[in-house]
């Protein structure tokens, strides 16, 4: 690089340093604020003191999002691009610990398309979601704790998507799945929440433990943890690193795709992809918000984002790049399945993220570098974009029903629209743009993402095809059951006494509004100008005849969805019927709790668990124990001497000296 | 009249330490046991004055230690009388038996 141009690079980075850090920082002040004095100064829920800890969260948030949107803009607008190039800068990093010349644990933040992307994402959601939590979580008794879990979160999640060095993201990586855990326990009473923030937190980080292998091995070989060298040296075809990485293998697999196939572990563990999916389903146990944030718009993509960082590398190696492929395509294809049989709105909601995430996925899978041939890249930052809108829009939207209805069951449903005009239109547009019908902000995402399958992976964009119109299917099953079906036979439920805030309060409308609104027009985004694999920008297009297809299966499947769930009727039932063990299979989730817990219980427990205890208990234990029980003997042994009579150790004193003289006289040499 | 010999003062000294040593073992007044220590201490001045003068009498140092000890014995004789008083302050009593609870 001429030295001029690094000078003004140096000069940008100094730019952005003075408040970029903030951006992390500010949730995690407010997290520590909120969590040593919120229940004491800050009280929730007596008159006149109502929500002070969730003001405080609203507002540091507010700040955030503002930052980042600044950053965003100045990014993507001002300063980011350099002859057509939007290049990777590095406003602060500082070296936390230094093992060698090169590979360090830094603590860094990294700005390039996707991390100022994700700032504005995470922020934002996250804000709209504090903002619906005001009213959400009211008369709450951990009120304050909530919030400063909330902001826990935020800034996990922040300081992951800015992490400069490998090892870095996976600090913050373990830090939101803490606060996932957090979050999910915490209605801890209810011994189903707990389970299910112990099953999350169990799966996420048993697949943690691939990631952390592959960062090792990644680390040991490019002799480096900061993600622009690492990139760097494993792409180089020239480098001795990626010789050495390439060419080394282990069970006949290269070490390379060893790694990056244990990075995506720890990737799809968080992202829920089959067969790491089975703690995303249960997580929906914690608060509505929480899911909305947590488990649906932010923390779930973060497996995404994870392979979209290291996607160079993951680009030259082709094996690795297929189990991307056929994890996301799998998954995506078998959540949506799955989704058409849940009865919990909660439930469907979470598999359709899933299946949504698959999509992302394979999108990542099926694409290639630099340029045109980035599209897959593009389409998945893009639909994980419009996703984070449209499905913190449905999971606020289902926080708002469950929260009349006091239910997650369908069948407790019906005929809210009259009740809810405002959730009603929401839940409808969101549901429009998850089905990807134009001109709503998935169609655009989720086209780019069939395009980039269909002129790479036939197979794959056939999957994709199948599943958008599952994808269509079950979410108007779910809107129509929740909203029409309103032929109700079931006795009238306290909704439809409710005569005050039918909707809940403004802050829960409110948020609901702005995510319509999103939901509307982030789709026209110009993507591919911004975000492309190599950050060099390029024009696409919408092939409205490729459209035609996927757009055809979507409406099939709104049609009937509407045929089966828009009237109460017995249909869906004989449906269900005709097509016996093929849908009980479904509903079963295609027995994956089983499987686990099979294979725990029966095998784990049996084989590895009880042996390990038998040598625990007596081997280990004994061996300590005999120490003691000697030890304890002995003292008892000598314990007589010390009588407590002076005269006596008087004695033992002289007995002492005379015995040092005798020693001393006589037998000294 | 003919010097003392040596062996002589000796045996006063050896003799006084083990009386010393004797009431300090058989005596359960600690005030007793108290002098009893004095003897004892007194046997070893005896000793520290003796072999001064007998192998070195243009030296001092014998002497010296001998009133070094003296100031100690005082200065121990003190703090035994403060503990003595607070023992017989808690105990309403003297007897070294029956001050036996401070064992392990």
């Amino acid at each position: 690089m001429v030295s001029g141009e690094w000078v003004e690079k140096q000069q940008l980075e100094m730019s952005y340093s003075s408040y970029i850090a903030l951006i992390p920082l500010l949730p995690l002040a407010s997290f520590v604020i909120l969590g040593l004095f919120g229940k004491k100064y800050l009280p929730a829920g007596r008159q006149g003191f109502k929500n002070y800890s969730g003001v405080v969260g609203c507002l540091v948030l507010l700040a955030c999002t503002l930052l980042s949107l600044y950053t965003a803009y100045h990014y993507f607008f001002i300063d980011g691009k350099v002859n057509d190039n939007y290049q990777t800068l590095i406003p602060i990093k500082y070296t936390w610990l230094s093992f060698s010349d090169s590979l360090s644990i830094d603590m860094g933040i990294i700005l390039d398309p996707i991390s100022v992307m994700m700032l504005v994402v995470v922020s934002f959601i996250s804000l709209m979601v504090h903002i619906f939590s005001l009213g959400y979580m009211k008369g709450e008794e951990r009120f304050g704790t909530y919030y400063a879990f909330l902001s826990l979160f935020t800034f996990s999640m922040l300081g992951l998507v800015v992490a400069s060095n490998i090892f870095q993201t996976y600090i913050f990586w373990e830090l939101v799945g803490i606060s996932s855990y957090l979050l999910i326990g915490f209605y801890y009473d209810r011994p189903s929440a707990v389970a299910a923030a112990k099953k999350a937190f169990i799966v996420t980080r048993f697949a943690d433990l691939g990631f952390l292998i592959g960062i090792l091995i990644l680390g040991f070989q490019s002799e480096t943890l900061d993600f622009n060298t690492l990139i760097q040296r494993l792409t180089d075809v020239r480098s001795p690193q990626l010789l050495a990485i390439a060419s080394t293998s282990f069970l006949g697999i290269s070490l390379l795709t060893w790694a990056l196939t244990l990075v995506f572990i720890g990737g799809a563990g968080k992202s829920a992809m089959f067969p790491l999916h089975i703690w995303l389903p249960d997580a929906m146990e914690g608060p509505t918000p929480v899911s909305a944030l947590i488990h649906a718009a932010t923390m779930v993509v973060a497996g995404v984002y994870l392979v979209a960082r290291l996607f160079p590398v993951f680009h030259i190696n082709g094996a690795s790049l297929h189990v991307v492929t056929w994890a996301g395509a799998l998954s995506a294809f078998l959540a949506a399945v799955i989704a058409c049989t849940q009865t919990d709105i909660k439930r469907v909601l979470a598999y359709s993220t899933i299946s949504q995430i698959g999509y992302m996925m394979f999108a990542l899978g099926v694409s290639g570098y630099g340029g045109e041939n980035g599209l897959g890249y593009t389409a998945s930052m893009f639909h994980l974009f419009t996703h984070a809108f449209f499905k913190s829009l449905l999971f606020l939207c289902a926080g708002a029903v469950i929260h009349i209805v006091h239910s997650n069951e369908m069948k407790d449903m019906g005929g809210l629209r009259k009740f809810m005009p405002i959730t009603n239109i929401a839940f409808l547009i969101a549901c429009l743009a998850i089905a990807g019908i134009p001109p709503f902000a998935g169609f655009f995402s989720k086209e780019e993402i069939l395009l980039a399958a269909w002129q790479n992976n036939t197979a794959i964009y056939y999957i994709g095809l199948i599943t958008s119109g599952i994808t269509a299917f079950y979410m108007f099953r779910l809107y129509f059951s929740i909203f029409w079906n309103n032929t109700h036979h079931s006795p009238p439920h306290s909704y439809r006494d409710t005569t005050h805030h039918p909707e809940g309060t403004m802050s829960m409308k409110i948020p609901l509004v702005i995510l319509t609104i999103g939901t509307l027009l982030v789709g026209f985004t110009p993507f591919s100008n911004f975000i492309s694999s190599d950050g060099k920008a390029f024009a696409s297009e919408v092939h409205l005849t490729f459209s035609i297809v996927p757009v055809t299966i979507a409406i099939v499947g709104i049609l009937i969805a509407y045929s089966l769930y828009f009237k109460r009727s017995d249909r869906p039932q004989k449906v269900a019927a005709s097509l016996g063990g093929l849908y009980k299979t479904a509903y079963r989730k295609f027995y994956m709790d089983e499987i686990y817990l099979f294979v725990t219980k029966k095998v784990i427990f049996n084989l590895v668990g009880r042996p390990s205890a038998w040598i625990d208990r007596n081997i280990v234990d004994g061996t300590m124990n005999g120490i003691a029980w000697t030890t304890g003997k002995i003292s008892v042994l000598i314990k007589g001497v010390q009588s407590g009579r002076v005269q006596s150790y008087a004695l033992y004193f002289f007995g002492g000296i005379v015995v040092l003289a005798i020693v001393i006289l006589y037998l000294w040499k | 009249m003919s010097e003392v010999p040596i062996s002589h003062i000796l045996f006063v000294s050896t003799a006084l330490f083990f009386i010393g040593m004797y009431g300090l073992f058989t005596r359960r007044n600690m005030i007793t046991m108290l002098m009893a220590i004095e003897l004892i201490l007194n046997s070893v001045n005896i000793n520290f004055v003796v072999f001064n003068k007998f192998l070195y009498p243009e030296k001092l140092d014998g002497i010296f230690f001998t009133i070094f000890i003296i100031t100690i014995a005082a200065a121990e004789a003190a703090i035994a009388i403060a503990i003595i008083i607070n023992l017989y302050r808690s105990h309403r009593s003297i007897d070294v038996e029956s001050a036996s609870e401070m064992k392990g």
